[in-house]
């Protein structure tokens, strides 16, 4: 057993952590403030191979390993949680499933250019009356000669107004429930395609959230991803990977919440000593540092499993729980330690706090990571 | 018009500019720091890509130092440098200046031709910006010091260089060795699509002193003429007075504070 990192895998980590600290620390507070999407930062990002992170060189991008993948979300998501999940959404589960499912005209077609950054790449699943339960979803598609036509709403689809390129989950059999699901590549400039208003959310504020109205959009049938009636298992399959990347921005906000209490606890004084002298704040920090260390754990096992081509379903699910979870925890204590100030939006718990309640729902809530790992349990 | 061969040298340094001396050995206690490319020697690689991008050129990192060394090379191969050489035997361990820009010079010679040696101006550990000029003193290159920007044309580079008080303008025919001071240009980021290639095995050249055909008695240690007779921490006794009151009456106090100390 080894815990070491490679060099490749420190390397991938510090120019993540570089970046963010050059490139989104000075702007991260202003766009959650005024939910501002970080375009240039993405357009920066892409050209250092931040939107190709996995995916293999002949395609476009980097090939890094899913250790590194989840090294660069982590440091992404330390400084600026929105920028972490908009390159974590563009790679996991809109390249990602293209380079996994995807047919080599595709993958020439659509994952070039998205492993290049040249196009944005957002995952369509979730709708107004399907969310933790997407089989019941109700977007249809129906066939007319060459093209499937798509009519329907999707919600919360994180890089919605903005993503070029959409993987959408639409009903292509109403007999059929989970069977009856189809995964669809498709271009924004296909026309039919409507966001609805920017949503206006507690955290990760300046990843662009909105509703997604499809009419009479037609998608050439060479466009169905995988196959036909498969979709919602190519969707949960996609999700798997997509969870082990939200639990490492878990993992960056958690840790930056704890970087932040440390540095306070330590200037601010009251009774004559800093806060990290009294025994009350040292058990605190003590725990999150302790819970920290578990869901880094999880979250890169996870990780390591699925570079090793085993089964990582449930522990993709107890990464993105856990570490979520800790992220929660952490950022609440956070606020503690810092008291008022902590509810200011100068200081940079306040922000953690928001980020950290949206992680623990969104890309499968807690609750469905439990019945996932429950379910895994024989 | 072939591309120009440019030989950039990195140091491997402790991340901090607060190092911490083991008073025993009178060397500097590296456990538990992380270690970084020497900032200059970053700046260096930066001047080197630039006239890469700007007129084709070969960029070779070269650096001495243990095994784990490796690492600043895989990192210059990340920014963007084609070629690493790595120098690393326990024979040229304890080198002081100028058997390390010494061992350097023969490592120069054993790749080949260049154009360009780019060195950083100083290291953050050592502060003591020797390595480059003595490097030119060896291979009997002209050297130009303090560089903060560079242009390239006609064999013939233009040097801006950072004086204390001036900034002066060197021309100097190629082949030449410039030392690069920090802020010369905007650093680039690693690039994530170079790191599979950079950390490849095998990518890194490595040199032991046989490699160089050298005897062991001009090497590390045993050559080196500087004797480190103490090294130590200076003491911090730094006072904090915070002066209360209205403006006026605190600008007032300051002021008459720093004339009692005849720093006004």
């Amino acid at each position: 057993m080894d815990f070491e990192l490679t060099n490749q895998h420190r390397l991938a980590r510090a120019a993540a952590r570089e970046f963010a600290r050059c490139e989104l620390a000075p702007y991260a507070q202003q766009w959650d403030e005024t939910m501002t999407f970080p375009a240039e930062a993405l357009k920066k990002l892409a050209q250092l191979g931040f939107m190709g992170i996995s995916i293999p060189q002949p395609y476009g991008g980097c090939g890094l390993d899913s250790i590194s993948y989840v090294l660069i979300i982590e440091e992404l998501a330390k400084v600026c949680a929105s920028t972490a999940i908009i390159v974590s959404v563009h790679n996991s589960v809109c390249a990602y499933p293209i380079y996994v499912l995807g047919t080599e005209e595709q993958k020439s077609t659509y994952l070039v250019p998205l492993s290049r950054g040249e196009k944005l790449g957002a995952f369509a699943l979730t709708e107004p009356n399907a969310g933790s339960d997407p089989a019941s979803l109700e977007t249809s598609a129906e066939r007319h000669g060459d093209c499937y036509v798509l009519n329907g709403t999707k919600t919360f689809i994180t890089s919605g107004s903005t993503a070029d390129i959409i993987i959408v989950m639409a009903r292509t059999d109403r007999a059929k429930r989970s069977r009856g699901i189809t995964a669809f590549i498709v271009e924004r400039s296909f026309g039919g395609i409507t966001p609805g208003m920017k949503e206006n959310k507690l955290g990760i504020r300046a990843s662009d959230t909105c509703e997604l109205i499809f009419k009479n959009c037609e998608v050439p049938a060479d466009n169905v991803l995988g196959e036909v009636g498969n979709g919602l298992g190519a969707a949960l399959d996609t999700l798997t990977f997509g969870r082990v990347g939200v639990g490492a921005q878990a993992l960056g906000v958690a840790e930056c919440a704890f970087e932040e209490s440390v540095r306070y606890s330590r200037q601010r004084k009251q009774f004559g000593k800093p806060l990290a002298d009294f025994q009350a704040i040292q058990w605190m920090l003590a725990d999150m540092a302790t819970e920290i260390e578990a869901a880094r754990f999880l979250v890169y096992r996870a990780a390591l499993l699925k570079d090793h081509n085993k089964p990582f379903a449930a522990e993709a699910s107890m990464s993105k729980l856990y570490a979520s979870e800790t992220a929660m925890r952490c950022a609440t204590k956070a606020v503690q330690i810092h008291g008022g100030y902590g509810c200011m939006k100068d200081y940079r718990v306040e922000r953690c706090f928001r980020d950290a309640k949206v992680i623990e729902i969104y890309e499968g809530t807690s609750e469905i990571q439990r019945l996932i790992i429950a379910r895994s349990l024989k | 018009m072939a591309p120009l061969q440019i030989i950039v040298t990195v140091k491997q340094v402790p991340d901090t500019t607060e190092v911490r001396i083991d008073p025993k050995t009178n060397s500097l206690i590296r456990e538990g720091v992380p270690s970084i490319i020497n900032p200059e020697d970053r700046h260096a690689i930066e001047a080197a890509l630039c006239l890469k991008d700007q007129h084709g050129a070969t960029v070779t990192a070269l650096s001495m130092g243990p095994p784990q060394a490796a690492a600043v090379l895989e990192e210059a191969l990340a920014l963007g440098v084609d070629k690493a050489i790595l120098l690393s035997d326990r024979v040229f361990a304890g080198s002081d200046t100028l058997v390390t820009a010494f061992t350097l010079s023969r490592a120069i010679m054993k790749q080949g031709a260049f154009d360009l040696i780019l060195c950083g101006r100083q290291a953050i550990d050592g502060d003591t910006a020797q390595v480059g000029p003595q490097l030119a003193g060896f291979l009997g290159l002209p050297q130009v010091t303090y560089a903060e920007d560079i242009s390239y044309a006609d064999n013939v580079l233009t040097v801006r260089r950072r004086l204390e008080d001036c900034s002066e303008w060197v021309r100097v025919h190629l082949p030449a060795l410039v030392t690069v001071c920090a802020g010369i240009r905007q650093l680039r980021y690693p690039s994530l699509y170079n790191l599979v290639a950079a950390c490849a095995p095998d990518r890194i050249i490595r040199w032991t002193a046989q490699d160089l055909n050298v005897p062991a008695s001009m090497l590390g240690f045993a050559a080196s003429p500087t004797t480190v007779k103490k090294i130590f921490e200076p003491e911090r006794n730094t006072r904090v007075e915070i002066i209360e009151g209205d403006p006026r009456t605190m600008v007032h106090q300051l002021i008459e504070k720093l004339r009692n100390l005849q720093a006004l």
